[in-house]
C-alpha cells in the first residue's frame, strides 16, 4: 500500500529528526560519563579529558644516554623485570666507509642493553673509525591512526580523546594482537598482569598535572612533552615545533605518529 | 641442580629453559623467551583450515554432485564438525585472560579481525555445520532411536528432537534445506578460513605476514589439508574395520587433492616471487629466515615435503593411474596425504613463528626452541592436535557405526531408497 502523504507525518519525521540531532550530544556525554565510570584509566577525577591533547618530542641532538628515563618509567610504572619496557634507549653507532670503498658510509651498528639502563659497552670500532654515534629514545608513537587500537578484538585499548593511547587493564582479554600489529615494538605482554602494556604518557602523573617520569628525570631535555590544547608559543613544545625540521618513524606505514624527532638518521627504524 | 638438570637438558634434548638469544638488533620488548603467539597460535589455524578443506570435500558431493565420493561424505562432515568443535581451544588457551574471552561476543570491536571469530565461529557450527548434520541424520535417528536399546537409543531419541516424521516429503525437505545449506556452506567456509588468513595478513607492521594474497593462500592450503585428511581418515577408518577401500573414491579424492595442490603451489609461488622480485624494505631479513632460521620448515618441510613430493606423486597417478597396481595407489595416495597434512602443518609454523622470528626494526632475528612441557609447548600441541581425532572417534563411533542398520541416505537430491529396517521382534 502506498504511504500517504499528510501534514501530520511530515511534522512526525521532522520532529524525531530534531530529536535525533538534539540526542547527539546527550548520548556523547553519555557515552564519556560511562566510559569513566567503566576504564580503568588511573586519571584524576577533575581530569577533562577532552580540555588537552598531550604530546612528546625528542631532541636526539640533546640525548646522551644516561638511560634514567628508562630506569624512572621502569620504576614509576612497576614495570616488570627482564625484557619488557615502555620506553627505551638506542644507540646507534655508524662507521666510516673504507677507503676506495665506493660507499658513502659503513656498517651501522644499533644496541640497547637492557633498555639502556645500565649503560652500554665499548663501540666496537675505535673513535677514528665512526662517523656518526648518537641515542634514540624510544617509546609509543602516539599514533594517529593507531594499528594497536585497531586491531584490538574487545577495544580495551583505545585512543584517549587527550591524545595518550591507553590499554584497560581489567577489560584486555591478553591476545596480544596489538602487541604483533605495534610496528615499533613499543608494546609487551606483561607476565604479571597477563595482559598487553604500554607507555601512557605517565597518565596518573599527566592527569594531575606532573611530567611524565622519563621527562622529569631527562637531564639534557631531549624529551619534550606539552599539552597542544593549552601550549602558547613560548612553550618547549612549540618551541621544539619551531626550531626543528622534525622526522616521524616508519611514516611508509601510514600511522601518522604524533611522536617527532629531531636529530635522527635515516637508519633509525 | 642446575648442572644435574642442564645435563638431563643437553642428554635427552628436553628443553628447560632457553635464554633468549638474539642475533643483531632486536627491540628490547621483542627480546622475550618465546614467540608472543607460539605453538597454540600455530595450531588453531590449522586446525580451522582443516575444518573448511573437509566441509568442503562433503560439498563435492552435495553441491556438486560427485557421486564417486559418496561413501566419503559423512566422513568428511563428521570430520568437519570435531575439528570444528576443537579449533578454538588453542586460542582460548593462549589468552592472557581466557576467563574474559566472552567480552569477544558481548563487545566486538568492529575493526579487529579477530573480533568477528566469534561470529563467524558461531554462525559456521550453530548455522551450517550443526544444521547440515542434523538435516542429513535425521531420518536416520529416527530409524536409529527405534533400533537401538540402551543409551545410544535414547541418544538418537534426543537427536531426533521430536521430529520423527518419515514421510516422503519431509525426507525430500530435508534434502532441500540440507543442499541450501550446503550451498550457503561453501561461501561460510571460505570466510571462515580466508578471516583467519586476514588477521595474519593485515598486520602491516610485519612484512612476512601483511600480504593481500595471505587470505588466499591460507584459504587454498586449507582445502588441500581438508582434503587430505580425509583421505587419511577415509583410509585408517577402513583399514580399523578391514573394509576394502573403494578405489573410485579414493581416486577422484587423489584427483582433487592434486588440483587444489597445483592452484595452492601457484598462489604460494606467486607470492614468493612477488616478493622477491618486489625486494622491498625488509626483503633481506626474510632472505635471511628463509635460508637459516626456517630452512627445515620451510625448505624441507613445507616445499619439498609438503609441496613436491605430493605433487610429483599425485601427478603421476593422474598421468599413469590405470597401470599402478591398487595397492601401490592406496600407499601413493596414503603418502601424500601424509605429507601435505605435514607440510601444511609446517606452513602454518613458517607463517606464525616465522612472522615473529626477526625483529620488527628488521636489524636483526630471535631464536626459538620449542619447551617440552608447559601452555606452549610440544606435549600441550600433541595433546591439542589429537583431541580433534579423540572426539572424531566418538562421532564414528555413534554416526558411523557397523552395528546401526545401514542407512538409505543419499546426499545428493535423488528420491532416497528406504533405510533397511531391523526384522521387528
Amino acid at each position: 500500500m502506498k504511504r500517504q502523504l499528510s501534514r501530520r507525518s511530515i511534522l512526525g519525521s521532522i520532529t524525531a529528526a530534531v530529536a535525533g540531532v538534539l540526542a547527539a550530544p546527550a548520548a556523547r556525554a553519555a557515552k564519556a560519563v560511562v566510559q569513566k565510570l567503566l576504564v580503568t584509566a588511573d586519571a584524576s577525577k577533575n581530569y577533562d579529558p577532552a580540555k588537552h591533547k598531550w604530546v612528546m618530542a625528542i631532541d636526539a641532538n640533546r640525548c646522551i644516554g644516561c638511560g634514567f628515563c628508562a630506569e624512572a618509567c621502569k620504576k614509576e610504572n612497576h614495570v616488570p623485570e627482564g625484557p619488557y619496557f615502555r620506553t627505551w634507549v638506542e644507540r646507534y653507532i655508524i662507521r666510516k666507509p673504507e677507503a676506495g670503498s665506493g660507499t658513502a658510509r659503513g656498517e651501522t651498528v644499533v644496541d640497547c642493553p637492557n633498555g639502556g639502563i645500565t649503560g652500554y659497552p665499548p663501540a666496537p670500532w675505535p673513535k677514528e673509525e665512526i662517523q656518526h654515534s648518537f641515542f634514540v629514545p624510544k617509546l609509543c608513537n602516539l599514533c594517529k591512526h593507531s594499528p594497536c587500537t585497531q586491531v584490538c578484538p574487545v577495544g580495551a585499548t583505545f585512543d584517549a580523546p587527550d591524545g595518550a593511547v591507553l590499554i584497560d587493564p581489567k577489560y584486555c582479554i591478553g591476545c596480544g594482537f596489538c602487541i604483533q600489529a605495534c610496528p615499533y615494538g613499543c608494546r609487551f605482554f606483561s607476565p604479571v598482569t597477563k595482559t598487553a602494556e604500554k607507555c601512557t604518557l605517565c597518565y596518573h602523573r599527566i592527569t594531575r598535572g606532573l611530567k611524565p617520569a622519563c621527562v622529569e628525570v631527562c637531564p639534557t631535555q631531549a624529551r619534550i612533552f606539552g599539552d597542544l590544547k593549552n601550549a602558547g608559543p613560548e612553550d618547549p613544545i612549540q618551541q621544539f615545533y619551531q626550531n626543528n625540521l622534525v622526522v616521524a618513524l616508519k611514516p611508509h606505514l601510514g600511522t601518522e605518529p604524533r611522536l617527532f624527532y629531531a636529530g635522527i638518521d635515516k637508519e633509525v627504524r | 641442580m642446575t648442572n644435574a638438570l642442564t645435563s638431563i637438558a643437553v642428554a635427552t634434548n628436553v628443553v628447560i629453559e632457553v635464554m633468549p638469544h638474539p642475533e643483531g638488533y632486536v627491540y628490547p620488548n621483542e627480546a622475550t623467551l618465546q614467540p608472543l603467539w607460539s605453538v597454540l597460535i600455530v595450531l588453531y589455524p590449522y586446525v580451522t583450515g582443516l575444518v573448511a578443506g573437509a566441509f568442503i570435500m562433503a560439498s563435492l558431493v552435495r553441491v556438486f554432485n560427485v557421486k564417486a565420493l559418496e561413501p566419503v561424505y559423512r566422513l568428511s562432515l563428521l570430520t568437519a564438525f570435531a575439528f570444528l568443535l576443537c579449533a578454538p581451544l588453542p586460542l582460548l588457551f593462549h589468552l592472557g585472560h581466557p576467563e574474559r574471552c566472552y567480552e569477544v561476543m558481548m563487545t566486538p570491536h568492529l575493526t579487529s579481525p579477530m573480533a568477528i571469530f566469534g561470529f563467524v565461529y558461531a554462525w559456521y557450527l550453530m548455522a551450517v555445520l550443526l544444521l547440515e548434520l542434523w538435516f542429513d541424520y535425521r531420518r536416520d535417528f529416527v530409524v536409529w532411536s527405534e533400533s537401538t536399546a540402551g543409551f545410544r537409543g535414547i541418544l538418537y531419541r534426543l537427536f531426533t528432537v521430536g521430529v520423527t516424521d518419515e514421510s516422503d516429503e519431509s525426507v525430500e525437505l530435508d534434502h532441500k534445506i540440507g543442499h541450501i545449506l550446503s550451498v550457503v556452506g561453501i561461501p561460510s567456509a571460505f570466510l571462515l578460513h580466508g578471516y583467519v588468513g586476514f588477521i595474519f595478513g593485515s598486520v602491516k607492521a610485519n612484512p612476512w605476514w601483511g600480504n593481500v594474497l595471505m587470505p588466499i593462500i591460507f584459504i587454498m592450503s586449507a582445502m588441500v589439508s581438508g582434503i587430505a585428511l580425509c583421505v587419511f581418515n577415509y583410509m585408517v577408518l577402513s583399514w580399523i574395520r578391514r573394509r576394502t577401500v573403494d578405489m573410485k573414491c579414493l581416486d577422484v579424492m587423489g584427483m582433487y587433492l592434486f588440483y587444489a595442490l597445483v592452484v595452492d603451489a601457484a598462489i604460494e609461488a606467486l607470492d614468493w616471487i612477488h616478493r622477491i622480485y618486489s625486494a622491498e624494505e625488509g626483503f633481506q631479513v626474510m632472505q635471511y629466515m628463509a635460508r637459516e632460521k626456517l630452512f627445515y620448515t620451510l625448505s624441507l618441510g613445507q616445499v619439498t615435503c609438503g609441496t613436491l613430493m605430493p605433487l610429483i606423486l599425485l601427478g603421476v597417478l593422474q598421468l599413469v593411474r590405470r597401470r599402478v597396481p591398487d595397492l601401490q595407489r592406496r600407499r601413493m595416495y596414503f603418502s601424500s596425504a601424509m605429507l601435505i597434512l605435514t607440510g601444511v602443518l609446517a606452513m602454518r609454523w613458517n607463517v606464525v613463528i616465522g612472522g615473529q622470528l626477526f625483529s620488527k626494526s628488521l636489524r636483526g632475528v630471535m631464536s626459538y626452541k620449542m619447551e617440552f612441557t608447559g601452555l606452549e609447548g610440544w606435549l600441550m600441541g600433541a595433546v591439542l592436535l589429537c583431541l580433534p581425532f579423540v572426539v572424531l572417534t566418538i562421532l564414528v563411533k555413534l554416526f558411523l557405526s557397523e552395528q546401526l542398520p545401514a542407512s538409505g541416505h543419499v546426499p545428493h537430491r535423488e528420491p532416497a531408497t528406504p533405510a533397511l529396517r531391523p526384522a521387528q521382534g
